[in-house]
């Protein structure tokens, strides 16, 4: 037999019973569009969840300081071996593949300016902080390193700041007390959003790192380090190179562990991404379900059509009809059918994704891998669901089929 | 003049729960190439049973089956396609043509299945068989679209398109009304002077007499073999047979 003439008589077939392949073939359709719209939901919020990420900054590397040891007693939250700025100044001194290290000197205030009062947080960083975090400014400028060597009394706000402060103004140059303390508004920085936690980054005052641990917090210890990898490809080594001189700085001896930690963003990423990745999983599987139900439906019609055209099963066989010519007659329609019920499916859950994309809050990402597993899939749900009623019809007695009414 | 069928000591039982019914109890028969042989008898008397065995769509419980030189005894079922498809045409009584399907693509089915591939090229050999049964204008048309007599033509030109060793008919009159059926009986008296040999079981004494051998079956046995004298040409009965006129012509269409 030829391939073309048992494609063409299978879809001959397929077309005698419009109305019934259709209905067959829904449960192909439901499935497959089902499978593809799950999963593309699923991975859209993979996709946005590490779009979030990568707002945090550029290459990012976070540099925590972690609790020490002593004699292989672990000695708890409370005895850290704080950074202090020398640290940080050794490392943008020395390190060669990060652009920029930034100290953070986290702390928090009341801020009065503009004609009300705003309670925020707030942060002393270094100059490369921005560059660090990928975070240009709306407005104004953003301190330099002489402004840190001085202890400048400069500061850049956030939006929800600005908002909260100076709603109809032009903060830069404006001048607002922190904790008492007078300080120049010198920029404004541009509207960053939530971060992956719900946080609202925007809720914030930036000041040189100097001038928040001296003047505002006093004390000598910074809270953490940010630090940004030259590129994405030496992110690992920029790693090991600040755990070498971070080491080297408080003097630990090999063998001994690190009392610090550094997190880089990929790390993070990863942890939020497989969160996401689980709920795809669990979408795509409850939707293959349906898949497997369409494939039960195409069974079903198999055996009825099999019933049915005993008779031309019975004329086929007279004429010379092979058992295989027969099962692969029967196959081909079964395998034809949920293709065709695959490609409406894909049809349909891009209309959906563009759908979901446009008028609702999920994201669909409709990647073309799964929708050409889902194509796959449904052939190889025809193949099996098809298989044993066309073994059926294969089997028959000629003389039988022959007679039948 | 070679054998195209013989048959030694035919057997065929049936197995009815505990009861073993003898359907043929040993038949001897033999068919040369470019005989028109008709097989009679009442309901019962076996002569389907045998169509079956020599149409190669049974297998005999006993006994030997020559077909066209050719041992068919204990083949396998795709072994019994092959032949069915290459030394084998079959006309039926209910026509048995594929629905909704045209009379070309009913005359090239048996094409599809020849993995011999002696006819290269399905068309024009299709086309062929249409001709000589003298439909070449309704190629197109669907059985649903033709009376009783141009769906059994179809069937014929079926049965010729793989160029059998031998056209079995089964009845192949059985559902057509009297005009109609002579000139079916006609088509089969032309291909028989062509030198094609056939086979035609009917319980009707008047249609076997348009053959030129009658083989007479009882009870599962060949009771009679008779060579037919004054054989009826039915191109020549045809001119006295009273026409239907408008409608009646012979559309059943089961």
């Amino acid at each position: 037999m030829k391939w073309r003439n048992v494609l063409k008589a299978a879809i001959k077939s397929i077309l005698k019973n419009r109305m019934r392949s259709l209905l067959t073939s829904l449960g192909i359709i439901i499935g497959v569009g089902a499978v593809i719209v799950m999963v593309a939901i699923g991975q859209g919020s993979q996709y946005r969840i590490k779009k979030e990420i990568d707002a945090l900054g550029a290459n990012m590397l976070i540099i925590f300081p972690s609790h020490s040891r002593m004699g292989g007693v672990s000695r708890g939250a409370g005895s850290y071996n704080r950074f202090t700025l020398a640290d940080t100044r050794k490392l943008q001194k020395e390190s060669s593949l990060c652009a920029g290290i930034s100290a953070i000197v986290a702390s928090s205030g009341q801020i009065i300016g503009g004609d009300s009062n705003w309670n925020t947080r707030i942060y002393g960083v270094d100059p490369k902080y921005l560059e660090i975090r990928a975070w240009p400014l709306k407005s104004g400028s953003f301190f330099t390193e002489r402004d840190v060597r001085a202890k400048a009394k400069v500061a850049v706000i956030g939006q929800t700041v600005k908002e909260n402060l100076f709603p109809d103004s032009n903060p830069v140059g404006e001048r607002i007390r922190i904790n008492n303390t007078p300080f120049q508004i010198i920029g404004v920085l541009s509207e960053k959003g939530q971060d992956p936690r719900g946080m609202d980054q925007d809720d914030v005052v930036l000041a040189p790192s100097t001038t928040v641990l001296y003047r505002l917090k006093g004390g000598q210890y910074i809270s953490f380090m940010m630090a940004s990898a030259i590129s994405t490809k030496d992110i690992g080594a920029a790693q090991e190179e600040l755990t070498g001189l971070l080491r080297d700085a408080h003097k630990i001896k090999p063998g001994e562990d690190d009392d610090f930690v550094i997190r880089n963003q990929a790390e993070i990423t990863e942890a939020a991404a497989s969160a996401a990745h689980i709920l795809t999983l669990l979408l795509g599987s409850i939707a293959a379900v349906s898949l497997l139900v369409g494939g039960i439906g195409i069974m079903n019609i198999m055996l009825v059509s099999v019933t049915e055209r005993t008779r031309e099963i019975g004329i086929r066989l007279a004429v010379g009809a092979r058992e295989s010519d027969i099962l692969v007659h029967f196959l081909t329609e079964a395998v034809v059918l949920s293709l065709i019920g695959g490609l409406i499916g894909i049809g349909i859950a891009y209309g959906v994704g563009e759908i979901l994309n446009h008028f609702t809050e999920l994201t669909a990402l409709i990647h073309p891998e799964i929708v050409m597993m889902a194509f796959g899939v449904s052939g190889a749900v025809g193949i099996f669901f098809g298989f044993y009623p066309a073994k059926k019809a294969a089997r028959l007695n000629p003389i039988d089929a022959l007679r039948h009414e | 003049m070679s054998t195209v069928i013989e048959t030694r000591n035919l057997k065929k039982n049936y197995e009815m729960g505990s009861v073993i019914v003898h359907a043929l109890r040993g038949i001897n028969l033999s068919v040369e190439t470019g005989e028109f042989v008709s097989i009679m008898g009442a309901s019962g008397s076996g002569k389907s049973t045998l169509m079956n065995m020599l149409g190669c769509l049974d297998t005999p419980s006993d006994g030997e089956y020559l077909l066209d030189g050719e041992n068919v005894n204990n083949l396998t079922r795709n072994q019994y396609a092959d032949i069915r498809n290459q030394k084998i045409g079959f006309v039926f009584q209910g026509f048995n043509l594929l629905a909704k399907t045209s009379a070309l693509e009913n005359v090239e089915l048996p094409l599809f299945y020849d993995r011999s591939n002696r006819v290269p090229h399905t068309l024009k050999a299709a086309m062929g068989a249409l001709e000589r049964v003298g439909l070449a204008d309704r190629v197109h048309h669907q059985p649903n679209q033709m009376s009783g007599g141009e769906q059994q033509r179809v069937a014929v030109a079926r049965a010729l398109v793989n160029n059998p060793a031998i056209i079995l008919a089964d009845e192949p009159t059985g559902n057509l009304d009297s005009h109609t059926s002579v000139e079916i009986l006609a088509l089969f008296q032309e291909l028989n002077d062509q030198g094609i040999t056939v086979v035609l079981v009917t319980h009707e004494p008047d249609i076997a007499l348009y053959s030129r051998r009658v083989i007479q079956m009882s009870d599962g046995r060949i009771v009679g073999d008779r060579t037919v004298k004054n054989r009826l040409i039915a191109k020549e009965v045809l001119p006295t047979l009273p026409t239907i006129e408008n409608g009646e012509n012979g559309e059943d269409k089961s």
